[in-house]
């Protein structure tokens, strides 16, 4: 290749990049980017028109400014310009951008369109690639809508060239996978399959792709390619290593097609024609034999790309499942990558080995590795091997090595890296569980877990050696024996604690008669963990040794002094001091009948599927199992020990934050001292401007400054709650000399008045304010039903003889009535769906006044006192809100959604109402807030 | 294959490849996560791991990382030689390409990607066909008159380390 193609000529663009590298720090990149950007914008705007190249250029160095990770909001026209040259590499950079900085600008979208569409019916093999690769780029659905009738007649025709069915194939594929709708196969499908019989090995490399993406969606329409596949893989295998020629790699045929030939094989069962699977079943056994043969190079890439088909192979082996003789081979041979020396190698034998261990066919094969296995998980160096080697140990556990293999994993877990502990605590858990063949190594493998990784071993993990010590009386004795001596231990973990109260307050009466555990011992043992505990654990003490008064009358009185002293009975904690006091009491008053019936030992557990399982299911991948089965076991464990869990109801009252705290900061000091924002100028407009734009700044704030002008400030603060408001004005005279007849009213013109808003001053106002001094105002207000308009709050004074006159809207608006309202995804969508009427909606589509800063947004909707809902919208730049309008009359449901478009510097707002006029006015409030 | 990213020993992006429909930020996010990833691993690590539900398939050459995401049916080591061919394509058509080739000819290494893969999945793995169809497309670009002032480079990515 020529080195004169390196760089066509774009002088200005390379000086443009060495000085971007020659920049020392970020910030003389960002000057050197933003003078280059004004440079573009200048030239881009200037009335000289610029020629191709100069166009091309600039849009090259964009398109590099947007590399760098800078935004771009401009230039996309010229490169839309370039599209059309006839000059190839100006329509080739002009392709690139758009490729790479897609914008859903519908206006630009159809210019695009046009472009590509002209290219493509141009017949010039180099731009109908261009125009392809471009739509596989972008892929969109406005996209696929245009050109998805046209590319499959591309793909199919006699007389395209190889290199336009390469980018018409695939260009394809990428449109079905995002419009799948919009792709019908239907009349080209057998002559898309027989694109598998093309000449042209390239044609066949990308047809595959699609012919695979295509047979996984509709497997019966595409199953001829089975066959035509079956005999194309043949003879590849079957190829000398010089046969293909550029398409050997490292004297490996064809490797790629090779392994999505493969891939495509395994969309399917094995073939029912017996001479296709005669011969399948041949390339297979040739794949695996190569394996075996040395190889014809020491290159890496040689073995890669030979290995690779091997892989797929076995795959292909393992997903047909019903070839002893392969799967027993492939296991052999994976069992000879273990302990290659690549890393990689060892890596995928491991990764390919779990799913050969589910195979009844090789599951012993399997097991015979054990010791390589093992081995990796002590001595591998990378933690992501290790991980392989942990999972293929659990797939190959079965009753006959769950001893070791248990062992192993426990050993393995002392030095653990963090990152999988968890996931190896519940493995133990479940393998201990489901090979046990006695209950005593259940019971010693689960206290040893929580002995050697108690941080990891979750809830689950213990609730389910209690159900099952509960549920298997031959393991109780045990289990006490065992829990008593692992707590002898000086320091144990908390899970310990919790395991041997639970199971020493049911069943510590099976060791009682050694003298060396009696009642008293075991108690003493128990309460000298206490003070080291958590609240819960505590709490699950105390029901120990409540069970211990009914097990060992001896012990009552020790107990009871116990739960008698300061530190439980007076306990600051509601549920130990509760507990306290009831098991007090319970004790005291109750017979020993009673008692032994309330206290009686706890009753079997319905035997379920293990919650640890359902655990790991869930770590493992989401919808393996349902989040239901979890929670029950949760609850389930709950009411472990009959005490229950009567603390969880207080801690269940949802805290809602209250929708009037301030979030701008002006609760503090007197509204007086704030800042202004409009200072001054305002004594001509006061009436009209002013006032309005005045209460529109407190629809999403209570406090603040209302008006200011050169004589006089008046300060706003207010609380709401349900349908009830108070207002405090603050009058402050700005002025060295004092306001006389000082008078204000508040009025609610028309409707307001009379059955809307109910408003009474609270205090009458002293006529006199004198120079420098604040007076107060309290105004309360009670809300009767929905309302539009605002009261007007008029001021009337004297000053130096002139008569002063004012009017202000008071900021109340209907949204000062909200309650929030908290609630999950599910129930927000469903109510949404239930406010459909038209007229429950109102819609604004607005241009942003203030910067799309995030905070600030959430900010303001929580001012505006509905809940701010998160994880609800499956956009997370969407914001949801949801509110109940307390008025005295009804109380009206509101749900909001806000859309922030930042390219645009828009927003829409969509406001749902169970109240018409309420949407409508929340939409009109809110639209004038962002 | 979802995505692919060229980066260097110090984190910068030279190159950038989505598959998927991503909003920028996202790209960004993960951009930022992979670098930091891949940079952490050491040396004689295996050249795959898990991430999210992904698998990442990476290679060092000289001071370029090469790192593609597949999905989970997808082969690693072929797309370990994905990430070689693309190598060598631009070692080709560069004549012994190195980093500064990538960062000043950064519109040639997506052209070359283009015909090479296209919308994840390879297009065309015959060197000869890929580079003619380069050489196609530089033969009918007007013959400049300008040279590049491109500083000479060191010849470091040929050998894969």
């Amino acid at each position: 290749m020529p080195a004169v193609s390196k760089g066509d000529g774009m002088r200005g663009l390379a000086v443009f990049i060495s000085d971007i590298r020659n920049c020392k720090s970020k910030e003389a990149e960002i000057k050197r980017i933003n003078k280059e950007l004004a440079n573009i914008r200048s030239k881009f705007k200037g009335d000289k028109a610029l020629d191709g190249y100069s166009k091309k250029k600039y849009v090259c160095k964009l398109l590099f400014i947007f590399l760098l990770g800078h935004d771009i909001d401009f230039g996309h026209m010229e490169a839309v310009n370039l599209l059309s040259s006839n000059k190839y590499t100006e329509k080739q950079i002009g392709y690139l951008f758009i490729s790479v900085l897609v914008n859903s600008n519908s206006e630009l979208i159809r210019l695009i369109n046009n472009a590509i569409k002209n290219d493509l019916s141009s017949r010039n093999p180099t731009f109908m690639c261009l125009a392809l690769h471009c739509i596989a780029n972008v892929g969109s659905r406005e996209m696929a809508e245009a050109f998805a009738g046209e590319i499959p007649r591309i793909l199919v025709a006699g007389d395209t060239m190889d290199s336009v069915k390469q980018s018409a194939a695939l260009c394809l594929l990428r449109l079905y996978k995002t419009s799948p709708d919009l792709v019908l196969m239907g009349e080209w499908t057998s002559r898309v399959v027989h694109l598998l019989n093309d000449q042209h090995m390239g044609v066949v490399t990308a047809a595959i792709s699609l012919i695979t993406c295509l047979s996984q969606k509709n497997p019966d329409e595409f199953k001829t390619c089975v066959s035509l596949a079956v005999s194309r893989l043949s003879r590849i295998v079957s190829s000398a290593s010089t046969d293909l020629q550029d398409y050997t790699y490292y004297f490996v045929p064809a490797p790629w097609l090779s392994c999505k030939l493969l891939r495509l094989l395994q969309c399917y069962p094995p073939p029912e024609d017996g001479a296709v699977k005669g011969r399948l079943v041949e390339c297979l056994e040739t794949i695996l034999n190569k394996a075996q043969e040395p190889p014809k190079s020491k290159k890496v890439q040689h073995s890669n790309a030979k290995n690779a088909i091997l892989f797929e192979a076995i795959s292909l082996i393992i997903h047909y499942d019903s070839e002893p003789n392969l799967l027993v081979r492939a296991c052999n041979q994976l069992g000879q990558f273990l302990q290659h020396r690549e890393t990689n190698l060892r890596y995928l034998a491991l990764e390919s080995m779990c799913t050969l261990a589910s195979s009844e066919f090789s599951h012993e094969a399997v097991k015979t590795h054990i010791e390589t296995v093992i081995n990796a998980l002590k001595t591998e160096r990378d933690v992501s091997v290790r991980q392989r080697a942990a999972d293929l140990l659990y797939a190959m556990c079965d009753r006959s090595n769950a001893k070791q293999i248990v062992a192993e994993m426990l050993s393995y877990l002392e030095t653990a890296d963090y990152s999988i502990r968890e996931e190896m605590v519940l493995k133990v858990a479940i393998l201990a569980e489901k090979y046990a063949v006695d209950y005593s190594w259940y019971v010693d493998t689960i206290l040893n877990l929580i002995r050697i990784a108690g941080d990891y071993v979750s809830e689950e993990v213990w609730y389910r050696v209690i159900q099952i010590v509960i549920n298997r009386d031959d393991v109780q004795g045990y289990a006490a024996k065992t829990v008593f001596e692992a707590l002898q231990a000086p320091a144990c973990h908390e899970n310990m604690v919790k395991v041997g109260g639970y199971i020493l307050g049911e069943f510590g009466n099976l060791i009682a008669g050694d003298p060396r555990s009696s009642p008293l011992v075991q108690f003493n043992l128990l309460h000298s963990k206490f003070h080291l505990c958590s609240v819960p654990t505590r709490a699950l003490l105390l029901s120990a040794y409540i069970k211990f008064i009914n097990l060992f009358p001896e012990t009552k009185s020790t107990i009871q002094e116990v739960l008698r002293s300061d530190s439980q009975i007076r306990n600051s904690d509601v549920e130990l001091q509760q507990r306290a006091v009831e098991y007090l009491k319970l004790s005291s008053i109750a017979s020993t009948d009673v008692l032994a019936t309330v206290l009686e030992e706890m009753p079997p557990f319905p035997e379920r599927e293990s919650s640890i399982l359902a655990k790991l299911k869930k770590k493992k991948g989401p919808g393996a199992v349902s989040v239901n089965e979890l929670e029950e076991g949760k609850r389930e464990g709950g009411e472990l020990n009959g005490g229950g869990e009567r603390g969880g109801d207080s801690s269940a009252i949802a805290s809602t934050p209250s929708p009037s705290a301030d979030l701008l900061g002006l609760r503090a000091g007197p509204p007086v001292t704030a800042a202004a924002p409009s200072a001054g100028s305002l004594l001509v407009d006061v009436f009209s401007e002013a006032g309005r734009s005045g209460a529109l700044r407190f629809v999403c704030k209570n406090n603040g400054v209302l008006f200011e002008n050169q004589l006089l400030q008046i300060g706003i603060k207010s609380e709401y709650r349900q349908n009830l408001g108070r207002m405090y004005l603050f009058y402050g005279n700005k002025t060295s000399v004092q306001f006389v007849t000082f008078t204000t009213t508040v009025t609610c013109p028309g409707e307001l008045q009379s059955h809307i808003l109910h408003i009474h001053t609270w205090n009458s106002l002293e006529p006199l304010i004198e120079g420098g001094a604040q007076v107060q105002q309290v105004i309360n207000i009670e809300c009767l039903t929905d309302f539009s308009d605002a009261p007007l709050l008029n001021i009337k004074f004297r000053y130096g003889g002139a008569l002063q006159n004012l009017t202000l809207k008071l900021p109340v608006t209907i949204n000062k009535f909200f309650q929030p309202t908290e609630m999950a995804s599910h129930d927000f969508f469903q109510r949404w769906k239930q406010l459909s009427l038209p007229q429950q909606e109102a819609q604004k589509i607005f241009k942003a006044n203030h910067a799309m800063d995030t905070e600030v947004l959430k900010a303001k909707l929580l001012g505006l006192g509905m809940a701010l809902l998160e994880n609800v919208d499956p956009n997370p730049e969407n914001f949801v809100c949801a509110g109940v309008i307390q008025t005295k009359a009804q109380q009206v449901g509101s749900l909001l959604r806000l859309e922030p478009n930042a390219q645009a510097q828009m927003y829409r707002l969509t406001v749902r109402s169970s109240k018409d006029t309420v949407s409508k006015r929340l939409c009109e409030l809110l639209a004038e807030q962002f | 294959m979802q995505f692919m990213l060229l980066f260097s020993r110090q984190g910068k992006l030279r190159l950038q490849k989505w598959y998927v429909p991503l909003s920028d930020k996202e790209k960004k996010k993960i951009t930022r996560e992979l670098v930091q990833t891949v940079l952490a691993r050491k040396p004689k690590m295996c050249s795959f791991l898990e991430w999210r539900d992904l698998k990442i398939v990476y290679k060092r050459y000289a001071s370029l990382y090469f790192c593609c995401a597949i999905e989970d049916q997808d082969n690693e080591l072929i797309t370990l030689e994905i990430i070689h061919r693309y190598v060598e394509l631009l070692d080709k058509y560069f004549g012994s390409v190195c980093e500064l080739d990538i960062i000043f000819n950064f519109e040639k290494a997506y052209f070359i990607l283009d015909e090479f893969l296209l919308g994840g999945e390879a297009q065309e793995t015959s060197k000869k066909n890929v580079l003619k169809a380069i050489e196609q497309a530089d033969l009918l670009q007007e013959v400049s008159t300008q040279s590049v002032t491109s500083e000479h480079l060191c010849k470091c990515i040929a050998t894969p380390q």
